[in-house]
């Protein structure tokens, strides 16, 4: 077999920028989420205003001073303005963010994501995670949200332990009839393709499979039934240039993996 | 009593306010006469955010103190809330995310603490752990917002849903958030408590007006004539502080906007530490950094003061 002219962090940022169109706004986290954005100012979207959620709006990411965290000046770097957090999420409530980018340790059929407990009671997990932080915020009250995750079968399981992050609850109308009105997930980018959502039972659905990857291989990584439709297409790969881009913005390769 | 009433009782925080001195005077005062007004029991609110503006001078004097039975809040926890927790200080916090920085992975320590059940996680999404101070701040019992709808967040903080009387949509209501004591840590104040920050403000200035009693260190004290030649800089108003102490480099390890970065090096260490021994590396760093080092100073001495100037330097040449 060939070895992988990408590494899964890089696929997955190319994927991600992919997603972004010019003249929008990105609420993007720390590591692969905040390297896709930038990767997207850089080629297609000059335009792009990055939201970080430590309180920061507009900055311009220096190359190989990546930050780790949303609330440190390597994020805040030569920013526009620096809002209160609660204010920051507000501009998301408002309906000024058109795209979040999110991801999650457990992810259902429906999209729901879990950052919060695994198995266990709640109170008693056998596995406490770091919780929501900004992400139930983003995917509750961004125009759309992108989820940017690798694809493995224990993240893709039957039913989240517990739904920090609500993709579309039980699906159907579920979670239009909760409250949430506005936010849409719209597209699950994982290692292995690029999924949806089918329109009226909101089930998780095959999109498109990344170069060289099989059906077989996304049903192997998915403990549940995923929506094959008839045509699915082929991603374009990476380009040279996309990855040149993407490693000039990680140079210390921080979040981008070692290269085999 | 501290702690007694619920923490969105808005006509009892009421009541706290009206009853003690909002001054215009010196505030001006040791780190250990301002750590004596907080009580065990106590609900505290820690400014800044994750490893941004961490009020460690503060939340170092409290384990010295050896306050017990507190509930620690903050949006973000790192590393003092892990201090807090094998010190034996907190019986609980409450926060919206908990783990060092996205390279250590999930913090062992809440999971040990938190798995046991020895130290409840109350958990909010971060725009409604927000929302909760912000209510606070502004003397109601809740607000509305669109946020959390649908997940399991709502049940488990027993956050209560209204149908909205104009639209007839879902709404959550957030309840408000008093703390009984704000641990904030800023770049400048006068000696009268009218404190300025630069960078990002995180939830500093919500979190003040939420408690009944507010300390703060600061980088910098400052003439009273340069506050009022720059009111316009004032995001925290002296008549809202009860104590303030000046401690330079009063956040680190971690970071103070424009004056130091966080000490990275220092978090791999700590972490690595944790790795190979667990919550006894973090007993053994107590004893190091907390309860050894009789003053602030000595405390700085452990870092070395050529980290201190790299860490300035990385900070200048990322806000230059």
């Amino acid at each position: 077999m060939r070895a992988p002219r990408w590494t899964p962090a890089e696929l997955l940022a190319v994927m991600g920028s992919r997603e972004l169109g010019d003249d929008t706004s990105v609420f993007a986290g720390v590591g692969v989420p905040l390297l896709a954005a930038v990767l997207a100012q850089q080629r297609h979207a000059p335009r792009l205003t990055l939201v970080i959620e430590g309180g920061i709006i507009g900055p311009r990411i220096a190359p190989g001073r990546l930050p780790i965290s949303t609330n440190e000046m390597r994020a805040a770097h030569r920013a526009t303005m620096l809002p209160s957090i609660t204010d920051t999420f507000l501009f998301a409530q408002r309906g000024f963010l058109d795209c979040g980018f999110i991801g999650g340790a457990q992810i259902d059929r429906y999209g729901n994501l879990n950052t919060s407990v695994i198995g266990g009671e709640y109170r008693r997990p056998k596995v406490r995670l770091p919780g929501s932080g900004g992400a139930n915020d983003i995917i509750s009250l961004c125009k759309e949200v992108v989820v940017l995750t690798v694809h493995e079968k224990r993240r893709f399981v039957e039913r989240v332990d517990f739904v920090t992050s609500p993709g579309y609850l039980e699906g159907g109308e579920s979670r239009r009839k909760s409250g949430l009105l506005f936010g849409r997930l719209t597209r699950v980018v994982t290692t292995l393709g690029i999924f949806g959502f089918d329109p009226d039972g909101k089930r998780m659905r095959l999109e498109a499979l990344h170069p060289e990857v099989t059906k077989d291989a996304v049903v192997a990584e998915t403990g549940f039934e995923i929506l094959m439709p008839e045509r699915i297409e082929t991603t374009e790969p990476p380009t040279a240039e996309e990855l040149r881009c993407l490693r000039a913005i990680d140079p210390e390769r921080r979040f981008l993996g070692p290269l085999a | 009593m501290p702690g007694a009433a619920a923490p969105y009782d808005f006509r009892e925080a009421r009541r706290r306010l009206e009853a003690k001195a909002k001054s215009s005077g010196e505030k001006l005062t040791s780190i250990e006469d301002a750590v004596a007004r907080v009580k065990d029991g106590d609900l505290v609110a820690a400014g800044g955010c994750l490893f941004s503006r961490t009020p460690m001078a503060l939340v170092r004097e409290i384990l010295r103190q050896r306050r017990q039975r507190l509930t620690l809040a903050r949006n973000l926890m790192c590393t003092e809330g892990e201090l807090m927790m094998v010190a034996g200080a907190v019986d609980k916090v409450v926060t919206a995310w908990m783990s060092i920085g996205l390279p250590w992975g999930v913090s062992k320590i809440m999971r040990e603490y938190v798995e046991s059940g020895r130290v409840p996680l109350e958990e909010w999404s971060h725009l409604a752990l927000g929302l909760r101070f912000r209510a606070a701040a502004m003397g109601v019992p809740f607000l509305p917002t669109l946020t959390m709808l649908g997940s399991d967040l709502i049940p488990v903080g027993g956050t209560k849903t209204l149908e909205c009387p104009y639209t007839g949509e879902t709404l959550a209501l957030v309840p408000a958030l008093f703390p009984d004591v704000a641990i904030l840590h800023v770049h400048r104040a006068d000696r009268f408590g009218n404190c300025q920050i630069d960078g990002y403000p995180h939830m500093d200035a919500d979190i003040a007006r939420a408690a009944a009693t507010v300390l703060v260190t600061a980088e910098e004290i400052i003439p009273g004539d340069e506050v009022r030649r720059r009111p316009d800089r004032t995001s925290i108003p002296g008549f809202v502080v009860d104590a303030l102490v000046h401690v330079p480099y009063g956040s680190f390890p971690h970071e103070c906007y424009g004056l130091y970065e966080a000490d990275f090096d220092h978090f791999g260490e700590y972490a690595a530490a944790i790795d190979a021994a667990g919550s006894r590396a973090v007993a053994g760093y107590l004893d190091r950094y907390v309860y050894g080092p009789a003053t602030y100073g000595d405390y700085l001495d452990r870092f070395g003061r050529e980290r201190l100037r790299r860490q300035a330097k990385y900070a200048r040449e990322l806000t230059r």
